[in-house]
């Protein structure tokens, strides 16, 4: 620090082991998982420590950041400036991960148009996509796969994730109007919404009569809906985090900003499934079903 | 802005820097981070430069008698494995230029460096995030360095080019755990690079000093604006395409397996959507640099720079919406080939006003010829070269003929190696002094230049011949008749091998002279903020905002 006073508000962050700590955490996954996989450096296909011990040290490092993070929050590192700079920082982090499930998306529409294309029949140029349009699903899934009815589990999965939206919003309004029973029972409701959720694709993952392996169908169906998935569990982790921090007594009426950004993921993570819903449940259902 | 307008705080030397440890392993502070960084890519150049010049090395004469003396084995069998390792050569020779290289030295070296002190922030707006970007940029090429010595499949590490195309990326082309671990190099370079773009974007719209608008910061700022914007964007798309090939190689999947009812040809879509951008991520910051050198040492301010922030954002635009073009062989519908062909050409006119404002800048300005500005117009004749083959490429008619050859070798070379690489030295000769604080040998960095114009143009000029002949990239060999334009190339790699050592004297002319370095050394054409402080600036500068009054602050 220079001898003159900091006359701004922004935050000179101290230095910290974590980042460093978190790269070696990365290597080691990296390296574990591919020994897993494959086998690496004499260790055999199958050897699972090495990727244990790396998971563990990057929950290890997730866990020493954050809680600096919250400290420095409480006391008062986090100010109006600052606080919007985190905003931003949240809303271009969910940005990455819309792109990511774009990869997805485009990915499983390619399959599902172009089907009859990859499978050697004539494909009519001057006729694209555009003229028969949805109609191209007709041969989505492929022959032989017996996907879900969209109208039971997966139905019930929209609606409950739906409902959980509306939950955290009723903790978020509880906790700005200083009605910290109302935030945490809205909460707890969101929680165990999302918990269910998971059951329930977990359950119908044990129904599916395709595999992930392969069929190309499984792959792309277990990929788009497992990572959207995986979103889920992390967060409700997220969203059970803050109502821990809220029972300790933490996030005021005023300030709650890991609260507003567990929201704004779940609400993320809300969409992504109804466009799953929408294309990889409802359409070919209707379209190669009905 | 001129000087006497900005508010200059006044620092002395009570900086309290942390100890040596802490500080450069444990780093929150944006110039330290930079200073990380460019020593990374310094490094991590050695090492990419090194490949090429195996390369070079065995192109020289026709057969296949230089990477035979690196690989086990006599005879036949010698050269089967020479042709893997020289196809592992070309591999990680592009992907370390490009991931570990290119984007480490200009993003997250100058980027660090001065982003903050142009837009006049205290630091970056999360610092350290900023220091896990650095880390796993280092992560990333610890894991490629395995990759490239573990089992493969044919030999050690992965001969399928940086491109990764299934059925090469696959368990196919190479069973070995190379692939794998390459996969999640780039997966974590991916991860560093989006922390790094995010951190880019808050800082450039929540910290700028008051009265900047975004209509008077610096180009260079605008620069690295876009091109974190870029990164953001195309770099999820490309870790769903890498987390596929991971799940095809190893939990069965079929996404890019024909056999299976899958796409190869989707791989090819995803990695360009992401691929493309990139171009336009390694060159947008050194866009910057240039547009700041030029306005310098010609003392004038640059021409048109509303046009020029624009320009800079339609090119990112536009780059989203033109990556087929990178797959006109693939058998695609006429009218899409169309389309892409249409959609490249556009980019050569925001290409174009950039161009023309440098020269503008440049006309009736009083020019003084000093080691960055050789460098500045160096890259704005190589880039120009470069982007008119690639308006010629950007055909697909022709492009079916020249795909793959080396005519498309010599294109992206003349964008990168002459372009951003131009660049990259420009602002390293721009912005020596002001960061640490010495002075290098003019004489030796114009010796440098001009070593480097001659050399890498006699390299590369030579490449377009060669794939109008019809020379194709990517192998070891070659018929005689390839064999006079490929020697005078090997002659230009070794005329840029002279021109590196040059580089390296200055580099330690510089460290052991220790000439004590200005404030402001290039005078009154230089007028953006981190000119306002001193050489080096203090550990946390800017305590008190600079206020930024005049017009226009570029």
């Amino acid at each position: 620090m220079a001898h003159d006073e900091v006359k701004h508000d922004f935050h000179l962050v101290n230095p910290s082991p974590w980042p460093l700590l978190g790269s070696i955490a990365v290597v080691v996954t990296a390296l574990g998982g591919v020994t897993y996989m494959k086998g690496l450096f004499g260790l055999e296909a199958g050897t699972w420590w090495l990727l244990a011990l790396g998971l563990a040290m990057v929950m290890w490092v997730m866990f020493g950041w954050w809680r600096e993070v919250i400290k420095e929050g409480n006391v008062g590192d986090h100010t109006p400036v600052v606080q919007i700079g985190l905003r931003y920082g949240m809303i271009l982090f969910i940005a990455s991960e819309v792109m990511f499930f774009a990869g997805w998306f485009w990915s499983f529409f390619e399959f599902a148009i172009f089907e009859s294309a990859r499978v050697g029949e004539t494909w009519d140029s001057t006729n694209a996509l555009y003229a028969d349009g949805l109609a191209r699903f007709n041969d989505w899934p492929p022959v032989g796969v017996e996907t879900f009815d969209p109208f039971h589990l997966p139905l019930i999965n929209t609606l409950i994730l739906l409902l959980s939206g509306t939950t955290v919003t009723w903790a978020h309004h509880a906790l700005q109007h200083g009605d910290r029973a109302g935030a945490r029972n809205g909460l707890i409701l969101t929680v165990i919404l999302g918990f269910v959720f998971t059951l329930l694709q977990a359950y119908e993952y044990s129904h599916a009569q395709f595999t992930f392996d392969g069929t190309l169908y499984g792959s792309a169906f277990f990929m788009a809906t497992g990572f959207h998935g995986a979103h889920v569990v992390i967060g409700t982790i997220f969203l059970a985090i803050c109502l821990i921090r809220l029972l300790m007594g933490g996030m005021s009426a005023e300030k709650h900003l890991g609260f507003e950004f567990a929201a704004w993921y779940w609400h993320f993570v809300d969409v992504v499934w109804l466009f799953l819903f929408a294309f990889v449940y409802v359409v070919p259902h209707l379209v190669y079903g009905g | 802005m001129p000087m006497d307008e900005v508010a200059i705080d006044h620092h002395d030397a009570h900086d309290h820097k942390p100890g040596f440890f802490t500080r450069w392993l444990f780093s929150t502070n944006h110039k330290d981070i930079g200073t990380l960084y460019l020593i990374f890519a310094l490094i991590a150049g050695i090492i990419g430069y090194t490949l090429s010049g195996l390369i070079r090395w065995e192109l020289a004469e026709p057969g296949v008698s230089v990477l035979t003396q690196f690989v086990a084995g006599e005879g036949d069998v010698a050269i089967q494995n020479a042709k893997h390792f020289y196809n592992t050569v070309i591999t990680y020779h592009g992907l370390i230029m490009i991931f570990f290289m290119v984007m480490p030295a200009l993003i997250g070296g100058f980027g660090n460096w001065f982003v903050p002190l142009m837009i006049g922030a205290p630091d970056m707006a999360f610092p350290r995030m900023n220091n896990i970007s650095l880390w796993l940029t280092v992560a990333a090429f610890v894991l490629a360095c395995i990759s490239m010595v573990v089992p493969g499949g044919p030999g050690n590490g992965f001969g399928g080019g940086w491109v990764l195309y299934p059925p090469l990326s696959s368990t196919t082309g190479h069973a070995g755990p190379a692939m794998d671990v390459l996969i999640l190099s780039l997966h974590t370079a991916g991860i560093a690079s989006i922390l790094g773009a995010i951190n880019f974007i808050v800082t450039i719209l929540n910290m700028r000093a008051p009265g900047m608008t975004l209509h008077k910061m610096p180009l260079f700022a605008w620069g690295v604006l876009i091109t974190a914007v870029l990164l953001l964007l195309s770099l999820p798309v490309l870790a769903a395409a890498l987390t596929m090939l991971l799940t095809d190689r190893n939990f069965g999947s079929q996404f890019f397996v024909p056999g299976g009812g899958g796409d190869p040809i989707m791989f090819q879509h995803l990695f360009w959507f992401f691929g493309h951008p990139e171009v336009y991520i390694m060159i947008l910051p050194a866009f910057g640099i240039i547009s700041h050198i030029v306005s310098t040492f010609s003392k004038k301010p640059i021409f048109g720079y509303l046009g020029m922030a624009y320009a800079m954002v339609s090119i990112g635009v536009i780059g989203f919406v033109v990556w087929a073009h990178h797959m006109y062989t693939v058998g695609m519908d006429v009218d899409l080939k169309a389309y892409f062909v249409a959609a490249t050409m556009v980019i050569a006119v925001p290409t174009g006003i950039k161009i023309f404002s440098w020269i503008a800048t440049m006309w009736g300005g009083s020019i003084e010829f000093k080691v960055p500005m050789l460098w500045a117009i160096g890259f704005i004749f190589l880039f120009t070269v470069g982007g008119v083959t690639g308006v010629v490429l950007a055909n697909a008619g022709i492009d079916h003929a020249l795909h793959d050859t080396y005519y498309v070798v010599a294109h992206f070379h003349y964008v990168l190696s002459l372009g951003a690489v131009f660049g990259l030295f420009a602002g390293w000769y721009y912005w020596f002094e002001k960061m640490f604080g010495i002075k290098y040998n003019g004489f030796i960095g114009g010796l440098h230049f001009w070593l480097m114009f001659i050399g890498s143009n006699v390299l590369f000029f030579p490449q377009h011949f060669l794939g109008l002949q019809g020379m194709p990239r990517r192998y070891i060999d070659y018929a005689d008749g390839f064999a006079t334009w490929h020697m005078w190339s090997s002659i230009g790699y070794a005329i840029t091998l002279v021109a590196t050592t040059v580089f390296f004297i200055g580099l330690v002319e510089a460290m052991i002279r220790r000439r004590k370095g200005a404030a402001n050394p290039w005078g009154e054409g230089a007028t953006t903020l981190e000119w306002t402080l001193p050489s080096p600036p203090p550990f946390h500068q800017f305590n008190e905002l600079p206020h930024v009054t005049n017009k226009g602050g570029h």
